[in-house]
């Protein structure tokens, strides 16, 4: 433990590790000190002068080093003037005093001055209500200005930083809270402070503006009402919000966030999402969310939702009941034996995936995870274990991350190793092209595209990266999709799990194998013993598919041809898709949103979700409907408590084993504090009082004999001549379905652009931004191009989910 | 009880009927006649304008954070200079008063930071169903006198920015 510090404050003695400050030692005794600039997540900067207290330091002794004593006790010497209690740390003997005639009242001057320009906005101002300087003028504030009213500054008021975030430069009192924010947590540094005294303002550098996936939090983080959210601006005031805990489907870190809910004229008075905000966990996403969380969340309430059961006759899709329906996806199933195809997304809930599973196990079918990740199997394997925590490990712990753009593909896991670096941690980054994480990694490799599986082999070879591997006490591999389909994906997994087990870097906690899924849920599909098919397209042909929550006919040409040829469809979704048009009987599921459940997170940690909205329609939960279908079959499911079918799967499934939704519901006490009534930090993010959720256990955990199975792989394909290799890569904002509808987004997501070396442009003739027609595999379409000289030469990158149905590497005309 | 009782007792009953035809009329021939009401009356919501055309409800919310029934629902959406309700950023794009909950208070016209709902003299309110007694914006809002004072308004840049103006203590 750290070595602890006791003060007085106000009187009271407290003890509180070494180098804490003055103004979180007092939070920690439930002493108010106002505080605007100073956030425990950030460095102390000292710009807003709101913290003066009195400090009194005991004098020593300059030869002996001890404390000069009067009447028995230290003497203490008091500064002539006030200080700030944000950036002086404690120090033994520390005397502070934040009620005294002279602390009042140069807290009480701080906040004259700071209103001084501050505009009279607070009944349209989005912060008010929860907003700091509100609370804190109330609490400290003269009450009566002697300022003129006249002699307000008079600033723009609606500056857009970029499409997503407006600033009003008359509330800001420049904090500079968003800027650092900006600096260190977020490492993209694109906003910052323009001139400087009265004029000084906040401004953007970047094109387009304020280029950064977590914008959003400068708004949560925000003391005051400047920072603004182009999706949420004036869309309600926070006393009329209702709040319902969640966990973001987005991506595989699943950050635990908060619905706020509200009714709405536009939707006929029913209820709709007015914003999502981060919920504290500080085992996975802190206090932070990234902007495809805060944003990308309009699909659960698109107008394309399915809503009530329907079933094909004479050729068209026609209403049906929910008995029907089930009764004859049911006989197909049943009929179906070998044949039987469960498809199943990563976006659906646990309980969902083990009904599934079980289902298809019965009727002697297949279940099959729709993604384009191999290996995961072995993340169950020598995943991480419990006690992981990524926002404690530093020195002595290895992190390797190979094959992924964290920053595209999984924010807030990007973000938690860039800060596990500067705790000291070592970084090894293993990308054949640039990626956003190089600039924190203490070392970056480079290999070719199809040299996955030989840069593992490498990485315990006798220099300085193999030292850093072999010497580390933990090492935690994550493991991606760059550049790699469902095979080479698969074999990378099973290099990188062997070198894990080989040296010991398994069943302890710091310790394993991370993929970088796809989809929120894909980790608990793995768990439940799903697998990923490479040739889908020729799998699915003449099958009886059910497909739950996957859209294979919107995604690629081949697939949709596939399900023509198929037998019978089955489709259960939330919306519309291309594949719900092929349909043989379409069963309207609830949202996640609408309904509870758990997803088990790429770290392998469980955690819950509960409903925000009332159900839609006629759509039932997931697992229900899959629970009637196997009672049609004559086989009896969990189908009304999700709670219950939780239980089930607990006890079915090792790695679940004694978890339950009570356990799931559990929390500690976290610092920083937040989100409470008090709003001392500040800050929008919401307290979690509903649970932080559990870590799975893993094979090599419970000490069970870890077998890795060496996964042999046919080597890439190699272009010809006048092609170039055509590699998936991963995108945050693209063109998924469940993103797409999020109007604010359409900037970002934009056109699907292809990337190349410049010397392969120069020789197609194309320019940065130039649109091109790439064809491979049979399938063509349009793209931009973007010029990076650090893509290898004869390769070009083509995003997943932007149109250009590609799954793994494949030889690609350009034209 | 004597037998002149009962008598008395009618006497007096004819007497009131009678000196009753001699006295000043109390009751208001309603519809016909309309009572004016008191200056301090709080009767069904007026939603003001300024004198230019522009509502002076921001869409703040306070009126129904401050209804203690409950019955007030707004929703703001922001103002452009082409496309201008009031003054500021935000205007009140739904406003609504449910009448059958209101228990007329007048803390709503407290709250309002621009004394834009005010509280009439209109005490004329009956409906068939339960929706009629919602009031929405276009019920509440004062007629304009002319058509160019009609909302939104095209307005030039940079006049329209301070959603709160400033105001003197209230007198009445
Ligand atoms: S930032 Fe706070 S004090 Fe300033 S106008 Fe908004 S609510 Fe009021
Ligand atoms: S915009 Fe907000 S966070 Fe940024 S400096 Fe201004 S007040 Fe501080
Ligand atoms: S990092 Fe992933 S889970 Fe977290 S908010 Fe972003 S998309 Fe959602
Ligand atoms: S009537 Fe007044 S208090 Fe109510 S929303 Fe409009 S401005 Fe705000
Ligand atoms: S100076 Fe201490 S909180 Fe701002």
């Amino acid at each position: 433990m750290d070595k602890q510090v006791t003060l007085t404050i106000d009187g009271k003695l407290i003890s509180v590790p070494e180098g804490t400050f003055v103004a979180d030692a007092a939070r920690m005794a439930d002493i108010d000190i106002p505080v605007f600039c100073h956030h425990p997540k950030l460095e102390p900067v000292g710009m807003c002068r709101m913290c003066l207290v009195e400090i009194g330091r005991p004098i020593r002794d300059r030869a002996t080093g001890q404390f000069v004593l009067e009447n028995g006790q230290p003497k203490i010497q008091f500064l002539p003037k006030l200080e700030t209690a944000c950036t002086n740390r404690v120090e033994d003997g520390m005397v502070v005093h934040t009620q005294s005639e002279s602390a009042k009242a140069g807290q009480k001057s701080t906040i004259e001055f700071l209103l001084t320009s501050h505009p009279l906005d607070c009944p349209v101002c989005d912060k008010g209500g929860e907003c700091p300087l509100q609370n804190l003028t109330m609490a400290h504030g003269a009450g009566k200005s002697r300022f003129l009213y006249d002699e307000k500054l008079h600033l723009e008021k609606r500056k857009p930083l970029g499409e997503l975030i407006y600033l009003d430069q008359e509330r800001c009192i420049q904090c500079g809270r968003c800027v650092r924010f900006q600096d260190e947590i977020a490492g993209d540094p694109v906003i910052g402070f323009d001139e400087r005294g009265r004029s000084m303002q906040i401004m953007t550098s970047s094109e387009p503006g304020f280029d950064s996936v977590f914008s959003g939090n400068t708004t949560d983080i925000c003391p005051v009402g400047a920072l603004t959210t182009a999706d949420f601006r004036f869309g309600a005031r926070p006393w009329e919000l209702e709040e319902f805990p969640s966990i973001c489907s987005q991506c595989p870190v699943g950050c635990n966030i908060t619905i706020n809910t509200r009714r709405e004229a536009a939707a006929d008075g029913s209820m709709v999402i007015k914003r999502i905000m981060p919920r504290q966990n500080e085992t996975v996403n802190e206090i932070w969310i990234c902007d495809k969380g805060r944003f990308a969340y309009h699909y659960t309430e698109s107008k394309g939702r399915l809503t009530r059961p329907a079933i094909r006759k004479d050729g068209k899709l026609s209403r049906a009941s929910w008995d029907s329906a089930i009764k004859l996806a049911a006989e197909n199933f049943a009929e179906a034996g070998k044949n039987f195809v469960v498809l199943a997304s990563g976006r659906l809930a646990n309980e969902d995936l083990f009904n599934l599973k079980s289902l298809a196990d019965h009727l002697k079918g297949d279940a099959v995870l729709y993604s384009e990740i191999g290996g995961g199997e072995l993340t169950s394997a020598i995943g991480i274990s419990p006690d992981t925590n990524l926002g404690e490990v530093g020195p002595g712990t290895t992190l390797v991350v190979i094959a992924s753009d964290l920053y595209q593909e999984a924010p807030i896991w990007y973000l938690r190793l860039k800060q596990a670096v500067r705790r000291g941690a070592t970084l090894i980054v293993a990308n054949p092209r640039q990626t956003r994480l190089d600039d924190h990694a203490s070392y970056v490799i480079r290999y070719a595209y199809g040299d996955e599986v030989k840069t593992v082999h490498s990485l315990d070879k006798k220099n300085k990266i193999g030292e850093a591997f072999t010497r580390s006490e933990n090492v935690i591999i994550f493991y991606g999709s760059e550049g790699l389909g469902v095979e080479g994906s698969a074999a990378l997994a099973s290099a990188c799990a062997k070198l894990l087990n080989e040296y010991g870097f398994a069943g302890k906690p710091n310790n394993g194998l991370v993929g970088v899924w796809q989809r929120a849920n894909d980790q608990g599909a793995w768990e439940m013993g799903y697998r990923v098919e490479a040739d889908l397209p020729r799998f699915l042909r003449g099958k009886v598919v059910y497909l739950v929550g996957v859209d294979p006919a919107g995604d690629d040409p081949r697939l949709a041809k596939a399900l023509e040829n198929a037998k019978f469809l089955a489709v259960q979704d939330i919306l519309e898709s291309a594949t719900s048009e092929l349909a043989d009987v379409i069963l309207p599921a609830q949202a996640h949103t609408e309904r509870e459940g758990t997803f088990t997170s790429g770290e392998r940690r469980v955690q819950r979700y509960y409903p925000a909205l009332p159900v839609l329609g006629e759509t039932r939960p997931d697992f229900a409907i899959t629970a009637q279908i196997a009672r049609q079959a004559g086989f009896i499911q969990e189908g009304t408590s999700v709670s219950a079918a939780f239980d089930i799967l607990s006890e079915t499934i090792p790695s679940y084993a004694e978890l339950s939704y009570s356990k799931l519901a559990e929390v500690q006490p976290q610092w920083p504090v937040v989100g409470r009534g008090d709003l001392y930090y500040g800050g929008t993010t919401y307290e979690n009082k509903h649970g932080l959720g559990a870590h799975l256990t893993t094979t090599a955990s419970r000490g069970e004999n870890v077998h890795i199975l060496r996964v042999h792989r046919e080597s890439a394909p190699r272009p010809q001549e006048n092609e170039l290799l055509a590699v998936p890569v991963t995108r945050l904002y693209d063109r998924g379905t469940t993103v797409l509808p999020a109007k604010v987004l359409k900037n970002r997501i934009g056109k699907a652009t292809i990337s190349m070396h410049p010397d392969i442009a120069e020789r197609l003739n194309v320019k940065n931004g130039g649109l091109v027609k790439i064809s491979f595999d049979g399938h063509s379409g349009e793209a931009l191009v973007q010029i990076d000289k650090t893509i290898p030469a004869g390769v070009v990158t083509v995003p997943r989910s932007m149109g250009l149905a590609i799954h793994e590497p494949v030889p690609a005309k350009v034209k | 009880m004597s037998l002149v009782d009962p008598v008395i007792e009618l006497g007096r009953g004819l007497w009131r009927t009678l000196s009753s035809m001699f006295e000043r009329t109390v009751t208001y021939q309603y519809p016909e006649h309309k009572r004016t009401v008191r200056p301090r009356f709080r009767g069904r919501h007026v939603l003001k304008r300024y004198d230019n055309g522009l509502e002076k409800c921001i869409g703040c919310s306070l009126c129904a954070a401050a209804c203690p029934s409950d019955a007030i629902f707004v929703e703001a959406s922001e103002n452009t200079d082409e496309h201008r309700f009031s003054p500021g950023e935000r205007y009140a794009s739904t406003y609504e008063i449910n009448m059958l909950r209101c228990i007329f208070c007048g803390y709503c016209e407290d709250a309002c930071p621009t004394e834009a709902i005010v509280l009439g003299d209109n005490y004329e309110m009956s409906y068939y169903t339960r929706k009629d007694a919602i009031y929405t914006k276009d019920m509440l809002i004062e007629p304009v006198s002319s058509v160019n004072q009609t909302t939104p308004q095209k307005t030039p840049t940079g006049v329209f920015t301070r959603s709160v103006p400033e105001m003197k203590d209230a007198k009445d």
